[in-house]
């Protein structure tokens, strides 16, 4: 084969797929069970949807969704405080997009925006510090979710309100940290997962060394890959392969872009601007250490600190199993509220809301499945 | 005498909208100048039209922002959704009412230049303004300008268009690139300073193109504008409407690379991004390569592309067979796209 006849998607994904079916095939023979792999990234559940990934597993693998999409994790608490906050005369909220139609006991942001609040949509965490530049009488509020990726930019933000004397910008932070919430599903002895593709967007900031303790301490193969479909599948076979020789390593195969090492600007921006505490997920509880919350001498810019606020308690709604789904204990299909109440429209769960959340992505791409499973 | 539009003629004010000498002057020095024809300088309460046979009649509201976004602006959306609305219902394009609802303070400049894009358009396309109105509201109540354009057009005789009248072995053809209006008005929304490009909206009028197909392929079953809800929200309804199940080739949907890298770096899925000079077509598998080579032998179908198929499974749902060879379903999107945030 010559330089030019590189193969197309389509034939490299095949020969993927059949390099992952005769691993399989060889565990099974071997009398090894159902392969689980969990991905713990929004942005690879989105990707292994759209792109089809899921189609082309063979039979005896299945890749389950984590808690990686920010939206879905977020508490209802801080749902709560948010439109506490909005519903305040003179208080402006800047968002991400995603988060408008999150519920927390008192309803969504979308839905405090049609009774008045002000409620702006943003694409960065500097958007909202230049509207509190432009708009001096206005307190506004940005809420910052997200994990590593996203918590370089708040610290930014911050950072930029401070040099810039913005007495008008806070934040209400709610940012999460990766490792601890793997840990957290390693400790749970119903988890059954055999293996973590890990993200690449994370894996930037925190360095591909970070997942050293899941490896070495819990026994989990760990396998860093990109977001592109065939990264994905590679990644899912470089697992199977490490399973099926009973070893637990960690391959990163996105070295151009990931590191060994955390990427010292970005963990210095979030260090000078947070510290690690407790922080509620939803549906997962508290976790020690999972979360981002302000340094003290940056209380001025803590939301929670000016309009002393005080997180309540989260009231998740009945029925619904977003907790589980989230720790791969189960499908989608398993919640009865799934596609009857819950759908992408009527969101009950925070995995319907996100369109990085699982049970909103097997709705929308999965549902001919849904229907066979109904019988119908 | 004529009133001044203001101390510096330079914006709009309330009195514009008063029904008075203002209007009267921004009417005469602003709009008749560029949209003025032999059914509109009457002036009249109604346009008196030379009807012969059925007709199809459409309304359209534009509230785009920003108001200007490359590739377009307000007025040339308007007069091509309408235009093209009309199109995709086998009618020829003919007469379109324009009302324009301004806010106080907007740059009469702003005005001037939407005004020639609605008269270029128009002339493209082959259709007149022939009813009008304007109303200003105060600073704040709008946002710079709407437009409403409702339309009328003489149908084609002997034409049969819907997604019931689909089978199986059917072929989708759509005339370009998918998602570039979208891509480009969201950048310029964004300020376009992170994202560097050159997008610009597809937004045209297709009366021609649409009128080319249904005379030389009159075979053609079913036609749709991808507007919003993009290419998703139209196969959605395709497969829905015609009870079969219907595969897109997700290989051989034309998207520029610019597009596709604007769509991921917001996290939009450029099958759902809106389109404003796209127009998907279903003929039957014998008049594919017919209606190909025409879409492909007009200005606004040089990229033009077979997208699919119809299936012969009756579940009225659509699926996308991957890049990669997988497979998932496509469906119509849930109101508003939001953007991914990590």
């Amino acid at each position: 084969m010559t330089a030019g006849d590189a193969p197309t998607p389509r034939e490299a994904m095949a020969r993927l797929t059949a390099a992952l079916t005769d691993v399989v095939s060889a565990h099974r023979a071997a009398g090894g069970g159902l392969l689980r792999f969990m991905e713990v990234c929004g942005t690879h559940t989105v990707s292994a949807f759209r792109s089809g990934v899921h189609s082309l597993m063979p039979e005896g693998v299945k890749l389950i969704s984590g808690p990686g999409c920010p939206v879905c994790v977020t508490a209802q608490r801080y749902i709560d405080a948010l439109i506490d906050l909005g519903r305040r005369e003179g208080v402006t909220l800047t968002t991400y997009g995603d988060m408008l139609r999150v519920t927390g006991a008192g309803g969504s942001l979308e839905l405090a925006r049609s009774e008045g609040a002000d409620v702006r949509v943003v694409t960065s965490s500097m958007e909202a510090v230049e509207i509190a530049a432009a708009e001096p009488d206005r307190e506004v509020v940005f809420a910052a979710v997200g994990f590593e990726t996203t918590a370089p930019a708040t610290a930014a933000a911050v950072l930029a309100a401070q040099t810039r004397g913005l007495g008008n910008f806070t934040v209400l932070a709610a940012h999460k940290l990766v490792l601890p919430a793997m840990q957290t599903l390693l400790a749970d002895p119903n988890l059954a997962v055999d293996g973590f593709l890990c993200p690449g967007h994370v894996s930037v900031i925190i360095g591909a060394e970070a997942y050293r303790p899941v490896v070495d301490s819990h026994g989990s193969p760990c396998v860093i890959a990109g977001f592109e479909a065939l990264q994905m599948m590679e990644g899912i076979l470089h697992l199977a392969r490490q399973v099926v020789a009973g070893e637990a390593r960690l391959e990163n195969l996105y070295p151009t872009v990931v590191g060994s090492q955390p990427q010292p600007h970005a963990m210095a921006l979030i260090e000078r601007v947070f510290q690690p505490g407790d922080s509620a997920w939803r549906a997962l509880g508290v976790m020690p250490e999972s979360g981002l919350d302000l340094r003290p001498e940056l209380a001025p810019f803590d939301a929670l600190a000016r309009f002393d606020i005080v997180l309540g308690e989260d009231d998740d709604p009945p029925g619904c199993r977003c907790g589980e789904v989230i720790t791969g204990q189960c499908e989608p299909l398993d919640c009865g509220l799934f596609g009857t109440a819950c759908t992408p429209v009527t969101p009950i769960g925070p995995c319907m809301v996100s369109s990085e959340g699982t049970c909103q992505a097997w709705f929308k791409y999965r549902r001919h499945e849904m229907r066979k499973g109904a019988g119908a | 005498m004529s009133a001044p539009l203001d101390p510096h003629g330079k914006r709009v004010v309330l009195a514009h909208g008063g029904g008075g000498q203002l209007t009267e002057t921004l009417l005469r020095e602003t709009v008749m100048p560029r949209l003025g024809n032999p059914l509109l300088d009457p002036m009249d309460d109604s346009a008196l039209l030379p009807t012969d046979g059925p007709v199809a009649f459409t309304t359209d509201s534009y509230v785009v922002q920003p108001l200007e976004f490359p590739g377009g602006n307000i007025g040339k959306l308007a007069v091509c959704g309408t235009v093209n609305d009309l199109a995709v219902c086998g009618a020829r394009p003919s007469w379109l009412s324009l009302g324009l609802i301004l806010e106080e303070g907007l740059d009469l400049e702003v005005l001037r230049r939407v005004l020639d894009s609605v008269a270029a358009t128009a002339e493209e396309a082959g259709v007149r303004i022939v009813t009008g109105d304007t109303k200003v509201v105060a600073r704040g109540q709008a946002d710079g300008l709407y437009i409403n354009t409702a339309g009328v057009g003489a149908l084609r005789a002997g034409l049969e268009l819907g997604a019931a009248r689909c089978r199986p072995g059917d072929a989708l053809l759509i005339n370009g690139t998918i998602a570039d209006h979208g891509m480009a008005v969201m950048l310029q929304r964004e300020g376009g300073s992170q994202i560097e490009s050159d997008l610009a909206s597809d937004v045209a009028p297709l009366g021609g193109l649409i009128g080319d197909l249904l005379e030389q392929v009159p075979q053609t079953r079913f036609l749709r504008d991808a507007t919003r809800g993009g290419l998703a929200g139209v196969v959605a309804d395709l497969a829905a409407g015609s009870g079969f199940h219907v595969t897109l080739d997700q290989e051989s949907i034309p998207v520029r690379a610019a597009t596709q890298y604007a769509a991921e770096m917001l996290g939009f899925d450029p099958l759902n991004v809106a389109n404003e000079g796209k127009v998907v077509a279903v003929v039957p598998a014998e008049h594919e390569q017919r209606a190909l080579d025409v879409l492909r032998g007009h200005a606004y179908g040089r990229e033009a592309a077979v997208i699919g198929h119809v299936g012969e499974v009756r579940d009225g749902l659509c699926d996308l067979f991957t890049y990669v060879g997988g497979r998932r379903i496509v469906q119509k999107p849930y109101g508003e796209d939001l953007p991914r945030i990590c």
